[in-house]
């Protein structure tokens, strides 16, 4: 439970740190995942890079129709902040079921999004919320969609020398309810299945579906299937279930000692409508 | 700041009096083995097996030795004058595998040590380790005890292909008569699945060598420091008396630190070959894999009865899961299993047969209830099965089969003699605390609605307070000394070692009232062989009913003594020691316990045949185990949808005896219950088909937590035991042993309307998910 040696850079400026990366160093931000797997020696970087004390790198601020959340920012904060409890409460309520205390005040969006892990919780609200990454190199800035970003296990659209620089979330106005529903697994506490639903309604029908899933396969996905399903509809017990059957559809599962792929796409399709109907309740 | 009262405060034994030990721990001023530093000390790391199962054809160690900061790097070869790790338990035609310190030619679990490197920092140990390279020939391992024993199986040890260590049979009465009488005969096979201890703190060691003395102090996490002295200065040829074991602060055993582990052989060695301190810390990895498990029982039980439910006799053939190697009690521990076989039964009629099996994995040995938490899982399944069978209710056969009132003490068929008991009390407390009736009623309505509502009923006994020295391994008694001090201040060494029981608070409390003194006068120390005379040490639920009873009787000794400094002081012969003075009976003139402390130190004059200084010891030896029992009742709810287990309400009711301090005692009942809970529903050591853990860190291995946890309502029922004379019996150990059969039987019950008769731990929720949409299907 001891790392090899490695060399630890703290920059004070995302310039200076972005140099470091160039140059084949390994950035670092709450180190949730990637202490504990240097301790098991799984990953051995020369380099780290820490973010922690970059300025103007942890921040959440709305401006227009979008929130902006710096990478830094801790689970706790996007947990607790007014302004996303206020106008983005998926994010909020999503990371309040990452990890336990401990890991929420130190872990970060950024580092959590640029992990990938599929069953972490964040990649299921920000593919529900169809959000912006804004990936950052040394020499240049590019935006992705959270659809785009997430591969596969572990692997996102990053290139070598690229942080997550920020995540953009949408304003939810008036007329929608959104909820995350997830299935713990009791040890990491981790996602065996998580599910984030977004919805808007017109008059009585359904106007918008967004429903982002993790944990159940080799990345976290958006059901659009289901989605499509669903517009349109009034959301009837009969329709919800309906729509959370198609969650599950066709989706090749991840199986393990916690849960097996019958259990994970069962508990998908369960968790899916008690998500949905969550989100329906809470429509404003 | 503290102030010496030395005067007699309210009697403090049966109050809830908050843990004197806590305010050290909560605020982190404790001394653990990791904390402790010394000049020139040096920090080791040991290299251990990927492979469960391979012969080891070279080692090179030439990198680690040419690592900057690297002392020396030691092999098998280098270590085969430290001696083996000991074995204590012993049995007919056991087969005891010689435990070498480091893998010699072969390593046979995953976590086998292999080599050591000594650094100046840990860091460079550990890098160090990375940089040997061994050579190995990987064969394939057996994890699985039931697959060890199959014909062709890996032999775990090439000397015995059939991985039997040994065969161990027990029976009393007769069984074959009991079952050719019997009206019903129930048969199931019960899994009590591999677990893994977890302290919080991991264990580890600092030794200390100190060569123009000839002295070893050995710091080292253990619950038993006089064991570990004798054992360890025994194999490395060392002088007892110049050899010193501290057991510092030690964050929790849970039975896994009664052993005498490699590390601690090695670790003394190393810093004699080195003539330097050496410490080694256990890292959580090394802990999931190289210290002991528990449990690991496949058991294969019958029972006979009668149609009005009277039960004629048990049989069980037990598979023990015993690992790769022997620690101080791996062969004896399913031994206690078949003693307490019969539970709180009559049961006329046993039979038993252990089958011990070699498997690649760590060994099992003595884990919170060590053999009786199995014993009791395995006849209160079995009780329940045959409740279900004869379709009555699981109280009322239980309480027909009960040991009654007036057969106390009671001789079992297993051979021992239960002290005494009110076996119905608990039982019925709990039921009256849950309305059972009604709770009936409520199940009824939630079977109608769809509901999977489950009751669940256990009356566990457990045996206790080991023990008398003649049945076990190294001596069942326990020593106390109290000494007076000039100021009148009282010190008590205890040769229990606690690391968590909270003795350091009742042992005052029993202090203060013998000898009328306030609960601040009074300091308990332990865990030092050079302060303690000797001890047993901490496991078993002993340390209060075998360690403070000899504490008590070394009270007797020193308050005869007390009064007669009191006596030549008040010029009387005929006085009182109480309210921290004494006191003349004819005139009523009284002197301080502060005065006479000073008189017989001073000792200016001494009573008749009597030696200056207040100080005594006694050693106390047990004539019998004590037997504590009680009844847990849980009500459970399970998911329908999802397989997810709740539980709606969990009912304790504990007869350890007379209580010493309540809180302590629920503290323990709490903890007890968690661990319990969680081989009920969460935790298992996996390994895989090649002896790899699964489970080998927490991200997989499920310990129960504060939120997983139920509001227990806990309560007592108090029949002191003859044994002693506190009348305790102990409680560590009460809540796993009756927490795990009162939890699946709730969940076998709520699932009974499905058909379900038994289910094996853990009950996960998949497989309760996959039994449900199965028996929906059906």
């Amino acid at each position: 439970m001891i790392p090899q040696q490695f060399e630890y850079s703290a920059p004070k400026t995302l310039d200076e740190a972005l140099g470091l990366l160039a140059e084949g160093a390994r950035p670092l931000a709450g180190g949730m995942s990637l202490i504990p797997m240097m301790k098991l020696r799984l990953a051995n970087p020369e380099h780290l890079v820490d973010l922690g004390r970059i300025k103007d790198l942890s921040y959440i601020r709305e401006q227009g129709t979008v929130i902006h959340v710096g990478a830094t920012t801790t689970h706790h904060d996007v947990e607790s902040s007014p302004l996303l409890r206020g106008k983005c409460p998926l994010l909020a309520e999503t990371a309040s079921y990452i990890g336990d205390v401990q890991v929420r005040n130190m872990g970060t969006i950024g580092g959590s999004v640029a992990h990938a892990d599929p069953s972490a919780d964040y990649p299921a609200a920000l593919q529900a919320l169809e959000a912006k990454i804004i990936l950052r190199g040394a020499k240049s800035e590019r935006t992705v969609t959270a659809e785009d970003f997430f591969v596969d296990t572990f692997t996102t659209a990053l290139e070598p020398g690229e942080i997550v620089r920020e995540v953009i979330v949408p304003v939810d106005g008036d007329g929608t309810g959104t909820s995350y529903q997830k299935v713990l697994q009791p040890a990491s506490g981790f996602a065996i299945v998580g599910v984030a639903v977004r919805l808007r309604k017109s008059g009585d029908k359904i106007s918008m579906a967004r429903i982002g899933v993790t944990g159940l396969s080799n990345r976290a996905f958006r059901a659009k299937e289901a989605e499509k399903a669903l517009e349109g509809r009034t959301g009837t017990p009969a329709e919800i279930q309906a729509v959370a059957a198609l969650v599950a559809k066709g989706v090749d599962a991840n199986s393990d000692l916690h849960a097996s792929a019958d259990y994970r796409l069962h508990l998908a399709t369960v968790y899916a409508a008690r998500a949905l109907a969550a989100a329906l309740g809470r429509i404003a | 700041m503290a102030t010496t009262t030395i005067t007699k405060t309210e009697k403090l034994v049966g109050k809830r009096i908050r843990r004197r030990e806590d305010p050290r721990l909560i605020t982190g001023t404790a001394t653990y083995v990791d904390d402790i530093k010394m000049p020139g000390m040096l920090y080791a790391a040991i290299l251990r097996s990927p492979h469960a199962a391979a012969k080891i054809r070279s080692i090179d160690i030439s990198k680690a030795k040419a690592l900057k900061g690297v002392h020396a790097v030691f092999v098998g070869e280098d270590t085969k004058d430290a001696g083996a790790v000991p074995c204590a338990a012993s049995l007919p035609g056991l087969r005891v595998p010689h435990h070498n310190v480091l893998a010699i030619d072969r390593v046979y679990l995953v976590g086998h040590p292999v080599a050591v490197v000594v650094a100046t920092d840990r860091y460079i140990a550990r890098d160090g380790a990375e940089l040997i390279e061994v050579d190995y020939e990987v064969e394939s391992a057996v994890a699985d005890p039931e697959k060890a024993l199959a014909p062709g199986a890996h032999a775990v040890h090439p000397q015995w292909p059939d991985n039997v260590a040994f065969n161990f049979h027990q029976e009393g009465g007769d069984v074959a008569k009991a079952f050719a009488e019997a009206d019903v005969i129930v048969k199931q096979r019960i899994v009590s699945q591999r677990l893994i201890p977890n302290s919080m703190e991991t264990r580890g060691v600092v030794a200390d060598w100190r060569a123009a003395d000839r002295t070893m102090n050995l710091y080292t996490s253990t619950q038993a420091p006089h064991l570990v002295r004798s054992l360890v200065a025994q194999i490395l040829g060392l002088e007892e008396n110049r050899f010193r074991v501290v057991a510092p602060e030690v964050g929790g055993g849970f039975g896994a630190k009664i052993q005498t582990y490699a590390e601690e052989i090695l670790l003394a060695w190393i810093s004699m070959k080195l003539q330097k301190p050496v410490k080694w810390i256990e890292s959580r990895r090394e802990n999931f894999t190289c210290t002991i498990h528990g449990r690991g029982h496949v058991d294969f039980y019958e029972i006979a009865a009668k149609r009005d439910g009277t039960i004629l006799g048990i049989k069980l053939k037990l598979i023990q899961d015993l690992g790769a190697y022997f620690t101080i009690l791996t062969p004896g521990i399913p031994t206690l299993s078949v003693l307490m076989m019969p539970g709180l039964y009559r049961t006329p009629n046993i039979s038993a047969d252990i089958v011990g099996a070699f498997t690649n994995c760590s060994p099992t040995d003595a884990y919170r209830g060590a053999g009786r938490p199995e014993a009791t899982h395995g006849i209160e399944r079995m009780v329940d099965m045959l409740a279900a069978e004869l379709k009555m209710d699981p109280a009322e056969i239980r309480l027909k089969n009960f040991v009654r009132n007036e057969e106390f003490p009671f001789p079992t068929a297993t051979g021992l003699v239960y002290d005494t008991g009110d076996y119905s009390a608990p039982l019925k407390k709990a039921m009256d605390m849950a309305d059972y009736d009604k709770l009936r009623k409520e199940q009824a309505e939630a079977r109608k609605q769809g509901r999977y509502m489950g009751i669940g009923l256990c009356a566990y006994g457990e045996i206790c307070a080991f023990g008398p020295s003649p049945a076990t391994p190294a001596g069942g008694w326990e020593s106390a000394t109290v000494k007076i001090e000039p100021s009148g201040q009282v010190t008590v060494l205890t040769g229990i070692s606690p690391h968590g029981q909270g003795e350091e608070t009742t042992f005052a409390q029993i202090t203060g009232d013998e000898l009328g003194v306030g609960i601040d006068d009074v300091l308990v120390l332990h865990g030092d062989t050079s302060m303690v005379p000797y001890g047993i040490g901490t496991f078993g639920s002993r340390s209060t009913a075998v360690g403070g009873t000899a504490l008590y009787y070394a009270l007797q000794d020193l308050k005869a003594k007390v009064k007669k400094f009191g006596a030549m002081l008040l010029e009387s012969e005929d006085v009182t020691l109480a309210g921290g003075k004494c006191t003349d009976n004819k005139t009523g003139k009284s002197v301080g316990f502060k005065e006479i402390a000073a008189a017989a130190y001073r000792a200016m004059k001494l009573p008749p045949n009597t030696e200056p200084g207040l100080v005594a010891t006694h050693f106390w030896e047990p004539s019998n185990f004590t037997f504590p029992f009680g009844a847990h009742l849980v009500v459970t709810e399970v998911n329908g949808e999802t397989g997810d287990v709740a539980i709606k309400r969990y009912i304790a009711v504990d007869d350890c005896g007379n209580i010493l301090n309540p809180l302590i005692v629920d503290g323990q009942v709490h903890g007890g219950v968690a661990q319990g809970i969680g081989q009920a529903l969460w935790e298992q050591a996996v390994y895989d088909d090649n002896g790899q853990l699964v489970t080998g860190e927490f991200m997989d291995y499920t310990m129960p937590r504060a939120h997983m946890m139920p509001w227990i309502e806990s309560a007592h029922t108090v029949t002191p035991t003859p044994v002693n004379p506190l009348g305790v019996k102990g409680v560590g150990e009460a809540g796993t042993i009756g927490a795990s059969p009162a939890v699946v039987n709730s969940v076998v019950d709520a699932l009974s309307t499905l058909g379900v008769k038994h289910l094996d731990m853990p009950l996960t929720p998949e497989k309760l998910w996959k039994l449900i949409s199965a028996g929906r299907q059906a």
